[in-house]
């Protein structure tokens, strides 16, 4: 088992003739991943990488039965995208795009309310379950086979965790990058709820970083569902001034709730493991799951 | 509750800042009701402007306000009454050119370029006039905007939000239908109008979602909202924040920019398309990705140092990237050494080595100790090349190797 993406997804690429949809798709493809096709409007028609290209994303799940779509359409056409990839029902929506305007996403979150698809994105590295499918722009080599799930707000520091997960003689489920954006498809929670979930899933790395209350929304529901699962916790921040921005447009800090201490301080208190240093996160699980006798 | 409410404030507050004088142009277009003003970089400009205000208003008193991106303006000494027009050249003169420190600009405060000749509009009258605060921001829990109102106006919101927060109306807004005339008119019921003051609430709120929607605005602040003594509503202070992702659709609101209140070396960095923000520590450092980049900031601190900086280079670590970014470090006569930390995924390691020497080798002289930490794809081979190259440079390639050279240099 795992989350979201598996080998039997059937992949589109909205934005596949594009120079960054183009690059990522022949990624994916080299990695394994089940890349049925991608859609670029008015190229329909047209093979690409020895793939169909379609106009429509409804073309493309009628014909070839899609039900994973990443997005690498530029922002101003981005939330459009994703709003196209839900009505033609696809299930699971990745949106790699950043710098969509927040007022071209409000909506969009509403209109996801009533409907069954999954948004991960946007402004995120994507999904991986290794050996099965990349769905998404990491390194795909640093992530192996294994029972620790990932959840995080960030690119290259899941990349981190995933070295040092494998670096300490374990492998990765499924690795979920949720996006820094202030407005996102699916929260802290709502990815760890569906690793909690996953039967192959024995150990969760929680990676977040300073504003909102993701995390700590997170940490309570953790423990409100009885701690089932190890879960080892950093927050990226600790050292970052009050009111500004860094980086990522949801990274700052606010009041006095999203600092990192406070949300460190929060998860600690509903039972998660907090490490100080990104450079203890491999170890610090790998220590927990042997309490746990998952590894000896 | 008033957690939440800080939070919204301040994450709000995070993108394109723009002047008190431009945000009030920008609500009137909208049919926003504002205390009206002219700007003026001179005293005698100042004069002028108080002048024409008299004139048009009829009062001999205006106010002189000082024009920076920050707030708190008042209490550091920039608002200040004039009874006359020569006054108001005597304050001006004063103001103009201080450096005006505020809970805002941090101990060295802003310098004042330009002053905003605003009209008088506690004038007496038939009623007693009255402040208000109204701000309207995304409040991300719920992912809709909010309108937040309260009798406390003229206050800092987030005295009232911590110790009354009984006095701070909240009214969230469906994104399917948008602001709605009854969430106006409970909005003004709340804050105990009635009679014209209450249609001009009304109206008031009306005008500045509208002003908020079509501008793509992150954040309005609006403290205070004043009810003149003839009950007129109007806006006597303006912060406004536009979403920069935005800024696409609006070229006329991208030339609102005012660079001089920014940090110069941010500036530059932007023009290199590098993130920098500039921070007090002595160690400076160089990151692919935001969180990364935050997370090194930390290993940082816990290894005894400072951070100097948060910098994220993106996706493109390359020679030239690597070198925008080291002179801009390096102007920092704080920094004591430098740390790169690049995880490659898609970036090559062995290739942002080469570009670490290029760099290097460009700038001549550096005198600090760099600590280049390369992970990810071909990282061997990255941290060859740096041995190999001869240069003061420390490889490391796990992060704890990375933290570990940090406290050597700094012992």
């Amino acid at each position: 088992m795992s989350v979201l993406v598996n080998k039997n997804s059937r992949v589109i690429v909205q934005g596949f003739t594009g120079s960054e949809g183009s690059f990522h798709a022949q990624q994916m493809i080299e990695y394994g991943t089940n890349v049925v096709g991608g859609v670029t409007p008015g190229k329909g028609g047209q093979m690409h990488l020895d793939k169909p290209v379609f106009n429509t994303v409804a073309e493309a799940v009628a014909q070839e039965g899609a039900n994973v779509s990443i997005i690498f359409v530029p922002p101003a056409f981005a939330a459009d995208a994703i709003l196209e990839a839900s009505e033609a029902g696809i299930g699971v929506i990745i949106c790699i795009t950043e710098g969509i305007p927040v007022k071209d996403m409000i909506p969009v979150k509403a209109y996801l309310k009533a409907r069954k698809s999954i948004l991960i994105g946007p402004n995120c590295p994507g999904v991986i379950t290794p050996d099965e499918a990349k769905v998404g722009i990491m390194p795909g080599f640093v992530f192996k086979k294994g029972n620790i799930g990932i959840v995080s707000k960030s690119g290259t520091l899941t990349y981190e965790a995933a070295d040092q997960v494998v670096k300490a003689g374990m492998g990765i489920t499924t690795a979920i990058g949720i996006g820094g954006d202030p407005i996102i498809g699916t929260t802290t929670k709502e990815a760890v709820e569906m690793l909690m979930n996953d039967p192959e899933t024995e150990g969760i790395i929680l990676i977040g970083e300073i504003g909102g209350t993701y995390e700590a929304d997170a940490a309570k529901w953790i423990r409100s569902d009885g701690n089932r699962k190890p879960v080892v916790g950093f927050i990226a921040g600790q050292t970052a001034p009050p009111g500004r921005r860094m980086g990522h447009a949801g990274a700052i800090i606010g009041g006095a709730d999203d600092t990192a201490a406070a949300k460190m301080r929060i998860m600690r208190e509903n039972g998660i493991i907090v490490v100080d240093s990104p450079a203890d996160i491999g170890e610090t699980m790998r220590k927990a799951m042997e309490r746990t006798g998952v590894l000896s | 509750m008033a957690g939440l409410i800080l939070r919204l404030i301040k994450i709000a507050s995070l993108f394109m800042n723009i002047h008190e004088y431009q945000a009030k142009e920008l609500l009137k277009k909208y049919g926003v009701r504002i205390q009206e003003g002219i700007l003026a970089h001179t005293p005698d400009e100042a004069e002028a402007a108080a002048k024409a205000i008299k004139r048009e208003y009829n009062s001999d008193w205006c106010v002189v306000k000082a024009q920076i991106h920050a707030g708190g303006r008042g209490k550091g000494g920039g608002v200040k009454l004039a009874k006359s027009p020569s006054e108001a050249h005597e304050i001006a003169s004063k103001i103009i050119g201080m450096q005006l420190i505020t809970h805002q600009t941090g101990p060295e405060g802003k310098k004042v370029r330009k002053v905003l000749i605003a009209q008088d509009v506690y004038y007496p009258g038939q009623s007693p006039t009255k402040e208000y605060y109204v701000s309207i921001l995304l409040d991300r829990g719920t992912s809709r905007n909010v309108i937040m109102a309260s009798t406390e106006g003229g206050m800092d919101i987030e005295e009232v939000a911590e110790h009354t927060p009984e006095k701070i109306f909240k009214e969230w807004i469906d994104p399917i239908v948008g602001f709605q005339p009854f969430q106006a008119r409970k909005i003004a019921f709340a804050l105990g109008l009635s009679g014209n003051a209450f249609k001009e609430m009304v109206k008031f709120l009306d005008s500045l979602y509208k002003a908020y929607v079509e501008t793509d605005s992150s954040m309005f602040e609006i403290n205070p909202v004043l009810k003149t003594s003839d009950d007129k509503i109007l806006a006597v202070d303006g912060k406004v924040n536009l979403d920069d992702n935005a800024l696409y659709r609006h070229p006329n609101l991208v030339d609102l920019r005012d660079i001089t209140e920014e940090d110069p070396l941010e500036v530059e960095a932007a023009e290199s398309g590098l993130n920098y923000v500039k921070l007090d520590g002595n160690v400076g450092c160089m990151v692919n990705g935001a969180g990364l980049a935050m997370a090194t900031m930390d290993v940082i601190k816990l290894s005894g140092g400072e951070p100097a900086n948060f910098l994220d280079v993106g996706g493109g670590a390359n020679a030239k990237t690597v070198e925008a970014g080291f002179r801009i470090i390096l102007k920092d006569p704080n920094v004591k050494a430098i740390l790169i930390n690049v995880f490659g995924g898609i970036v090559r390691c062995d290739r942002v080595a080469s570009g670490v020497v290029e760099a290097y080798k460009n700038i001549g002289q550096i005198n600090i100790p760099i600590i280049v930490r390369l992970q990810g794809t071909n990282a061997e081979l990255g941290a060859q090349i740096i041995a190999e190259s001869g240069l003061k440079v420390f490889p490391a390639i796990l992060l704890k190797e990375a933290a570990d050279r940090i406290k050597e240099v700094l012992a």
